[in-house]
């Protein structure tokens, strides 16, 4: 199959349907970074990384540490589309009992590759991730996202400066960069500041793109592993908080763990169509 | 109202008066109810972002200054996750910070595990000088904001966030460092702490039902425990029940175990999550899930109440 524009168009409204209809089951959920990762996570799963649905701990396989584990949901509808488990469980997403809770659990979840949920640490698993990789050559990538509420947590930035150390060239992490946080948009509660400038004064190769242009994540996906020189790679992307759906867009600051009623579904649905 | 609602409308209340009185948020004032302060105090109540490491340090630089900082997250995040601040910036430096945990336990419901403290009690009550408190309702939570600011050293206030049924009378008279007998009872004595009292109280109607006379205490201060009243009511009883939404190694069980063992050992049961951690779930589902509910009360009661029987006859009974 090409995988054009055309195809991740298709394939991120897709992803955005079963996102929004999961968690419209339930009727509360963490719409809004939810919609903002799913364009990164729609071309690394369906061309980049290398996995297998029917084995999910596949040896050598490249690997995704959701740091911002809230948008876990979006992570499950890629997955369960991918065939790692039956589309049908992601109805059962955050009620007693089951295997897709509302952050990232590597024990329950076949394909997701490290618990997160507790902002910050994801970011230092992916680091040890990739420094095990190293160890045993494999010759894998590790991917991690982070939001930029969560890069005020410190962990973060120790990661950061043992990561370039580390020359940890087989680490390619994304910022989720939507401006907006739970308490308010990131520049008024805790400016990031020129955060690119940032990530390059700790080391790491940075790129800054589009994060809902497929073809521009694909793109700075093969420049970080062509270009990087010994580094760990960084691509900002700039998004919008609830990205696809307007009404979810409009909320804003409150479109991060937000009430959709039935009716609010099958508008999101539509346009989404 | 709102548990939340009340301990935002308290502090503003308490900041009018009181200009020490400071709010610092990580990213969790929407949540905490405390995110209207900053229109009133835009000086006074702030927020440093997703970073709780640094809330708690900031709040013991500030508490050197003079001021009484009050730091709020979710429970997990407001103790494990910044316990080493707490320890040493807050707790060994003697800087006077109250830390202010919400969703403790269960109640974080669809948040799930990781959002979800098990041990937050266990920490706490381990470093030296904190006082640890679990208000029952919104009468109690409202009593004690002033005596906790009075009270001089660092306070852990583990806050249910949501509304609770009313426990207390409007005319209670609180002390922080005084257990309330809720109802008192001659066969077994039931010490129960934040939303494990409700269970005890429909606990104590169903043993009500069995000929059993149950003494029910809310044990709203962790520590410095009330040892004097639950140890005048397990004289009394001969036998003991502890009930908390926590896990039963490090909590109310710990603590009730270690003031009963040292002074007038009696035979002890207890319901509290089984050294497990948490999942996601609505409150009413993972009470079931967890054994913390009124019927496992009445049955632990049941056996505190058998082992009492057999130890009297010297476990000549068969
Ligand atoms: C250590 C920790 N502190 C607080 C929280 C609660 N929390 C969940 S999401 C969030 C805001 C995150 O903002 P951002 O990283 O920008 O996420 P996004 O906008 O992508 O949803 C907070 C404070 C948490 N999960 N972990
Ligand atoms: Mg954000």
């Amino acid at each position: 199959m090409i995988k054009d524009r055309a195809f991740f168009e298709a394939k991120s409204s897709e992803i955005r349907r079963l996102t929004v209809q999961c968690i419209g089951d339930l009727g509360v959920g963490h719409l809004g970074g939810c919609l903002s990762v799913v364009d990164v996570l729609t071309v690394l799963y369906y061309a980049v990384m290398n996995v297998d649905p029917k084995n999910p701990h596949m040896e050598g396989r490249d690997r995704l540490v959701l740091s911002k584990g809230h948008a876990g949901p979006a992570l499950y509808s890629i997955l369960a589309d991918k065939g790692f488990f039956p589309k049908e469980e992601l109805s059962t997403l955050n009620r007693a009992g089951t295997n897709l809770p509302s952050h990232c659990d590597m024990l329950r979840t076949p394909g997701v590759d490290m618990t997160t949920g507790a902002l910050g640490q994801g970011f230092s698993c992916a680091v040890g991730i990739a420094i095990g990789s190293k160890i045993k050559k494999d010759n894998a990538t590790i991917y991690a996202v982070i939001g930029d509420g969560e890069s005020q947590e410190g962990q973060i930035w120790e990661a950061a400066m043992y990561a370039s150390h580390r020359k940890l060239d087989n680490l390619i992490a994304f910022t989720d960069y939507n401006r907006l946080q739970i308490d308010g948009p990131t520049a008024e509660i805790n400016s990031l500041g020129d955060l690119a400038a940032k990530w390059t004064s700790f080391g790491w190769f940075v790129q800054r793109i589009d994060g809902h242009d497929h073809l521009a994540i694909l793109e700075a996906v093969q420049k970080a592993k062509a270009d990087n020189q010994g580094r760990p790679s960084m691509i900002i992307l700039d998004t919008v908080k609830g990205k696809g759906v307007s009404f979810i867009e409009e909320a804003g600051v409150n479109n991060h763990n937000m009430p959709i009623t039935q009716e609010q579904v099958q508008i999101a649905l539509e346009e989404l169509s | 109202m709102e548990m939340r609602g009340i301990f935002a409308a308290e502090l503003d209340r308490m900041m009018e008066q009181d200009e020490r009185i400071v709010v610092i948020d990580a990213d969790l004032a929407k949540a905490n109810g405390t995110l209207l302060l900053r229109e009133k105090y835009p000086d006074r109540a702030f927020d440093v972002g997703v970073a709780e490491q640094n809330m708690a340090s900031i709040a013991a630089g500030l508490a050197s200054y003079g001021f009484i900082p009050f730091i709020t997250s979710f429970c997990p995040f407001a103790t494990r996750r910044i316990c080493d601040q707490i320890a040493v910036s807050i707790a060994y430096a003697s800087q006077n910070v109250k830390i202010v945990g919400s969703d403790p336990g269960i109640s974080a419901e669809l948040n799930g595990g990781t959002h979800m403290s098990v041990e937050d009690l266990g920490i706490m009550r381990a470093i030296p000088s904190m006082t640890v408190f679990e208000p029952v309702d919104g009468i109690q939570l409202k009593k004690a904001m002033p005596q906790i600011i009075e009270h001089n050293g660092p306070v852990y206030l583990r806050l249910f966030r949501k509304k609770r049924p009313r426990i207390l009378a409007e005319d209670y008279e609180f002390n922080l460092s005084r257990a309330d007998i809720l109802q008192a009872g001659s066969d077994v004595t039931i010490a129960a702490s934040g939303i494990m009292v409700e269970e005890a109280l429909k606990a104590r109607a169903v043993l009500k039902g069995q000929g059993i006379e149950a003494e029910v205490i809310n044990v709203h201060t962790l520590k410095p425990l009330d040892s004097e009243t639950i140890l005048k009511s397990v004289v009394k009883t001969g036998c003991i029940v502890t009930a908390e939404n926590h896990n039963i190694i490090g909590g109310l069980r710990s603590a009730v175990a270690e003031a009963v063992a040292e002074n007038f050992p009696v035979p002890l049961r207890s319901v509290g999550i089984q050294d497990v951690f948490g999942e996601v779930g609505r409150l009413g589902e993972l009470k079931e899930i967890f054994g913390l509910t009124a019927e496992n009360i009445a049955a632990k009661a049941q056996e505190a109440i058998a082992a009492k029987n057999s130890q009297r006859t010297g476990g000549k009974q068969k």
